[in-house]
């Protein structure tokens, strides 16, 4: 792609989350704690894209994410592309990958749960990636990612 | 803060994980003595041990769940106990209280065997090797006629039992409302008193596997006097 189609700056060094879902792109943003990042964060929202129409897009520099905190985003857009940018260039691209376990990041919607009812991280079981099926830790009711509700 | 009195801990709680997030700050074991409507695993033993101790075996019995299905705990805890023996579930229930699906999906996807009923009569319970009592409480209703006419229905009468299996035993969480007549205690059927006092030998040897007591600690014992 040539510098002046770019719709958004480009990037020395950092990360690109492209073909996020221009209603998911705030749960990014707070998944990934982009409020405490320092350096600049680029954010593009209903650009124009060849695959979905329309898209967001972010592009964070000088930061560089676990693979924890990125598969992290599979509970709100498992389907964002990742590239890792160094010196202009993609050195890396990634995928979103569905943790085994996720910790502190949705809520049980099971008013009776303990972790409603107490100052504590909330714990769910990841019990079949496909479908998306979870199920709290505590309580142990059972939830599909659709109907998910982040804390 | 109450772990530095205690070597273990028995807690009931109205809140749902509540025993599983305490197990995970306290120093001593604790055991979950009912939290909310999650899990009362302690009755699901001295359910197992009463079956067990009845029967013989776990394997391939003939269970029948009769009365509150829909809230009743227990019998929601013994299918998912049961599922590693073979069983063969009936579930006879009002339509008000009848088996969530969850549970029915659950038996599918373990291949366990289920049948439903509305019926309770001799014929329906013939061949049950467990026959499992429990209470239809009033208030689960939303339709109060609804109670009015299915309260009766469920319960188990004498002249009900004449058809039944030799080594068949009726249990029943108690305590017991009117749900089985009591002339019925006196036959060789009811094991409900017996099962209430396995639940102390159950939850003894629940506690003393969680102190890390073995049953060769306790046979070679001489303190104890037997
Ligand atoms: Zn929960």
């Amino acid at each position: 792609m040539k510098r002046q189609e770019l719709q958004v700056a480009a990037l020395e060094n950092g990360t690109v989350i492209d073909h996020i879902p221009s209603s998911k792109i705030f749960e990014v943003i707070n998944l990934l704690h982009l409020e405490k990042v320092s350096t600049s964060v680029t954010i593009g929202i209903n650009l124009k894209s060849k695959k979905m129409g329309h898209k967001s897009i972010l592009k964070i520099a000088d930061r560089f994410f676990t693979d924890e905190e990125l598969n992290q985003l599979s509970v709100v857009t498992p389907n964002v592309s990742l590239a890792i940018i160094r010196d202009f260039e993609v050195v890396e691209k990634k995928q979103v990958k569905m943790p085994d376990e996720l910790v502190g990041i949705i809520k049980c919607d099971n008013h009776k749960c303990i972790t409603n009812n107490e100052p504590m991280q909330t714990h769910f079981h990841v019990l079949d990636k496909e479908k998306g099926i979870l199920q709290c830790r505590y309580c142990n009711r059972e939830v599909t990612l659709n109907d998910v509700k982040l804390i | 803060m109450v772990s530095n009195y205690a070597d273990i801990i028995v807690m009931r709680h109205y809140l749902e994980g509540a025993a599983q997030y305490a197990s995970e700050v306290s120093p001593v074991p604790i055991v979950n003595a009912g939290d909310g409507a999650n899990q009362h695993p302690s009755q699901t033993m001295l359910d197992l041990y009463s079956i067990y101790k009845t029967q013989g075996t776990l394997e391939d019995l003939n269970i029948y769940l009769v009365g509150d299905l829909k809230y009743g705990r227990t019998v929601h805890s013994i299918i998912t106990a049961m599922r590693h023996f073979n069983p063969t579930f009936h579930f006879i229930a009002p339509d008000e209280l009848a088996m969530p699906d969850y549970y029915k999906m659950y038996c599918k996807k373990y291949n366990i065997k289920f049948f439903e009923h509305q019926d309770f009569d001799s014929h329906t319970i013939a061949d049950a090797d467990i026959l499992y009592m429990t209470r239809v409480q009033r208030e689960r209703f939303t339709d109060l006629e609804e109670y009015e006419r299915v309260k009766d229905r469920y319960l188990l009468k004498k002249d009900m039992l004449f058809r039944a299996r030799a080594n068949m035993k009726i249990l029943h969480p108690l305590p017991r409302v009117n749900e089985i007549e009591y002339s019925i205690d006196n036959t060789p059927y009811a094991y409900y008193f017996q099962q209430a006092r396995n639940g102390l030998y159950a939850r003894q040897a629940l506690i003393c596997d969680a102190l890390g007591i073995t049953l060769d600690d306790i046979k070679n014992d001489k303190t104890i006097i037997s």
